[in-house]
């Protein structure tokens, strides 16, 4: 068995005359966890559709477990997927809907009052569908996907509409389930969230596959940040001057100014501060975020 | 298919879905029976499209089914909806890719349902045979109706042929609503396009051409409810109803198995 979760290779589908995925490529290796993202519209929840079998890609090849994503049937039994949101019935109840999906994928029924339980729903279970809150709903939607003890859980947007304890227990869940062994392809609006959780990421724009590697390896490539924090919040759009003026890309945020790629330039940096008559409170030397990087990457 | 039709008809034995269509189907099948045989010796018209039904036509064996027969039309429109809500509803809820992730294969997805819907057909006529014919045992005897032909071997023989002809109309009626639910993957639309033909249009053009109605769909699918009549045989009628809904059926499940699902 190979020891890819998710491969593909020149992957496309056209919609007339838009290319919603473009020539993309990237692998997902077996019991990690890979993040997947990209601004709106820029193909993941059509990749997603494609690796389900979903839709059929217009080009390109791809494997899923092993098998040809031509051929879902072979592999998506071992596959639980949440997609563009949950949809259940509304007239029926949480835990009857499960068991509609239970039945037609040939789980055991039982399975349904734990999964109810490892998504906290399990006092709100027979209530239907259509009472539940957003994050109820987002709950259920992750219950049905784990109904058949999945190999490969393909997650879009998990934790939408949840609360931060709810974000917590998602991510907590999506560990526990890496531990298990279980490869983890997840997208997310939340990208802290994927930073603290995500070993590889598969970044898209505009369709094509900006980058796909380690989480580690991306992060670490980024000029590093230099933070610098004045006595005085007065002082900060002096500073910014001070730093475009030697042609430095400076940005304001949470009271201190982020010069981009001047970490050498710090003692320097001081000096020109001090000698404006600024006195700086801090001044420190961070790598990017995951955030910071995707709009860098993105340009959006 | 085995699993996808036991997950169907998890969904159709929902209360909000059974119990309502149940109820409805015995209210009408009550009213209708009930029509034919308390009003059997008024000389005014008690049947079907305004036909007289007397006293003699209900003490001969065709009136232990007739309340029933007369059912058969309306349980082909009420099957027409729920077939037709049914699978249009996987589209407008989103819940079909939830299904196609658990059963990849659509042919399979579709029979399933198919099988699942049937069943449910099934017990709607039961509970319309049951209504129809408890009604007219008890309402035989008020209006002075001999019960003794009904329970012969050809009264019983007639009970067997009309439910068979009653669940083949009410199926063909059902096939057409599938078929309708996957071409316009909504709800409203295909029960208000599918309602439209069959109870209004097909009036209409039967009533300006008569000649058409050896062509109308719906009037051929009643027209096998009804064990054929001496306008259009029974056996024309299963012939043309069946070309019909196997081109039908051919024509969505090849889109079915090819269009991207992407809501």
């Amino acid at each position: 068995m190979s020891d890819l979760a998710i491969s593909v290779s020149a992957l496309s589908k056209v919609y007339g005359e838009r290319q919603a995925v473009a020539q993309a490529s990237f692998e997902v290796p077996i019991g990690s966890i890979c993040g997947f993202v990209g601004p709106n519209g820029s193909g993941k929840t059509t990749t997603m559709r494609m690796l389900l079998g979903l839709i059929k890609p217009t080009h390109g090849t791809g494997t899923v477990l092993g098998e040809d994503i031509r051929q879902p049937e072979k592999y998506l039994f071992n596959v639980g997927a949440m997609i563009e949101g949950p949809a259940f019935y509304p007239a029926l109840s949480g835990a009857e809907n499960l068991r509609v999906l239970a039945s037609i994928g040939g789980f055991n029924q039982k399975r349904v009052a734990t999964l109810l339980e490892q998504v906290g729903l399990s006092d709100r279970g027979d209530s239907k569908y259509k009472t539940y809150s957003l994050g109820m709903k987002q709950r259920l939607g992750i219950a049905a996907a784990l109904l058949p003890h999945p190999k490969l859980l393909v997650l879009d947007e998990p934790t939408n509409g949840l609360d931060p304890s709810g974000i917590q227990e998602i991510r907590n869940l999506i560990k526990e389930m890496a531990k298990s062994g279980t490869s983890i392809f997840v997208s997310s609006h939340l990208l802290s969230e994927l930073e603290m959780i995500s070993d590889h990421l598969v970044m898209l724009r505009e369709g094509k596959v900006i980058f796909t590697g380690r989480t580690h390896d991306l992060l670490a490539a980024q000029n590093p940040l230099l933070v610098v924090k004045p006595e005085f919040g007065v002082d900060l759009n002096k500073l910014v001057e001070i730093a475009r003026k030697y042609g430095k890309k400076a940005t304001v945020a949470d009271g201190a100014i982020t010069i981009l790629g001047a970490v050498d330039w710090a003692p320097t940096f001081n000096r020109l501060a001090f000698e404006a008559g600024i006195t700086l409170a801090t001044i420190s030397v961070t790598q990017p975020s995951l955030e910071e990087t995707f709009f860098e990457m993105t340009g959006e | 298919m085995i699993r996808m039709m036991f997950g169907e008809l998890r969904k159709l034995r929902r209360k909000t879905l059974l119990i309502p269509t149940l109820i409805g189907v015995v209210l009408l099948t009550a009213f209708f029976t009930s029509f034919v045989f308390l009003r059997v010796h008024s000389g005014k018209p008690n049947g079907a499209r305004g036909v007289l039904i007397t006293n003699d036509f209900l003490s001969g064996k065709n009136g232990l089914v007739y309340g029933f027969q007369i059912m058969g039309f309306f349980l082909g429109i009420v099957a027409l909806c729920v077939f037709a809500s049914q699978t249009a509803q996987e589209y407008s809820l989103g819940t079909l890719r939830n299904i196609l992730v658990r059963q990849p294969s659509r042919l399979k997805v579709l029979i399933g349902k198919y099988f699942a819907m049937a069943f449910f057909t099934i017990w709607l006529e039961l509970a319309a045979a049951v209504c129809a014919l408890s009604i007219s045992f008890v309402l035989a005897p008020r209006s002075a109706i001999s019960t003794s032909a009904w329970m012969s071997a050809s009264g019983l023989q007639l009970l067997g042929e009309t439910f068979i002809n009653i669940f083949l109309g009410t199926l063909a009626f059902g096939t057409l609503g599938m078929i309708l639910g996957l071409l316009f993957r909504s709800p409203i639309t295909s029960i208000s396009i599918g309602v439209l033909w069959c109870l209004i249009l097909e009036n209409i053009l039967g009533a300006v051409i008569s000649s058409t109605t050896k062509w109308l769909p719906g009037a051929n699918f009643a027209n096998i409810s009804q064990g054929g009549t001496s306008i259009i045989s029974y056996q024309r009628s299963l012939a043309t109803s069946g070309t019909y809904l196997i081109f039908g059926a051919i024509v969505v499940a090849i889109l079915f198995k090819k269009r991207d699902v992407s809501n």
